[in-house]
């Protein structure tokens, strides 16, 4: 296989994240979109790694580095998510304008 | 390598299968006007990509994935959305109303991205169906020459761990404070 169709669907997932992230409006739904980018580096690592075939499989090691750092996001994110809609009673970013005059 | 010999291997079908999957479900992800089906659609998304690191012989990584991602992560997701909206049928107020230049921002992003691997790489392959990557080769990396990136970001995890259960608690009023340290 090549890896340029592994380079090209990571794209294509990225890409499609960066319109969720622009046009969602809930914020759950942005966390998710996060997340699809999240995923595309990951397939990029894996992809790269496979061609270079480094001795100590570094590709992979730091694909798990950022598995590690989206899910602590994801905990952290979904906290904030809370402690707003407990205070607004609402998920939605164009509710949050309070800084904005 | 020609189109020909593109479509004459098994393992090169297999990947278009799978890519679309992920790419249609990644758009589902985007699309639906349904919480739920978004957070799933997502699942099918990190399943696809799971298989695709089967492909590239990275085991552990795609079970790490599995694990991790559809195990833990989507149900965080659930949860999410369970507390932060009860009725989860359709809504049609997810969206911003203006799509058009999210979707030409991310459009332009796929093109330049997908075009500049393209003239990068070329007809480079990849190791595909190789021996997979042992655990003992990551485990080795992960606590030898990457030992403190490693440490770092378990810390990271625990501090995460710690920061999501203080945001997250209710904060007892004070005269039920007083009456449980009184206990």
């Amino acid at each position: 296989m090549l890896v340029n169709q592994f380079l090209v669907l990571a794209a294509a997932l990225f890409a499609l994240g960066i319109y969720g992230l622009l046009v969602r409006r809930n914020i759950v739904l942005i966390l998710l979109s996060v997340e699809l980018m999240l995923n595309a580096v990951n397939i990029n690592l894996i992809a790269f790694e496979s061609v270079i075939r480094s001795s100590d499989a570094v590709g992979q090691v730091f694909a798990i580095f950022v598995i590690t750092v989206a899910a602590a996001e994801v905990g952290i994110g979904l906290a904030i998510v809370l402690m707003i809609f407990r205070n607004r009673k609402s998920a939605d970013v164009d509710d949050l304008s309070l800084l904005r005059w | 390598m020609t189109v020909g010999d593109w479509v004459s291997r098994p393992i090169n079908w297999v990947f278009l299968v799978v890519a679309l999957l992920v790419v249609f479900a990644g758009f589902r992800v985007v699309t639906a006007k349904n919480l739920v089906h978004a957070a799933l659609s997502l699942v099918a998304t990190l399943g696809g990509t799971a298989a695709l690191f089967l492909m590239l012989s990275a085991e552990f990584v795609a079970w790490v994935l599995v694990l991790v991602y559809i195990g833990a992560v989507i149900v965080l997701f659930l949860f999410g959305i369970m507390i932060t909206r009860a009725p989860t049928g359709r809504d049609e107020g997810l969206d911003a109303e203006r799509k058009v230049w999210p979707a030409i921002l991310s459009l332009a992003t796929f093109v330049i991205l997908a075009w500049s691997s393209i003239e990068a790489f070329g007809v480079e392959t990849v190791n595909d169906l190789g021996e997979p990557t042992s655990t003992e080769v990551i485990g080795k990396a992960l606590l030898g020459r990457y030992v403190v990136p490693f440490e770092v970001v378990s810390f990271v995890l625990l501090a995460a761990l710690i920061g999501g259960i203080t945001i997250a608690r209710r904060d007892l009023d004070p005269a039920e404070e007083e009456e449980r340290s009184a206990v």
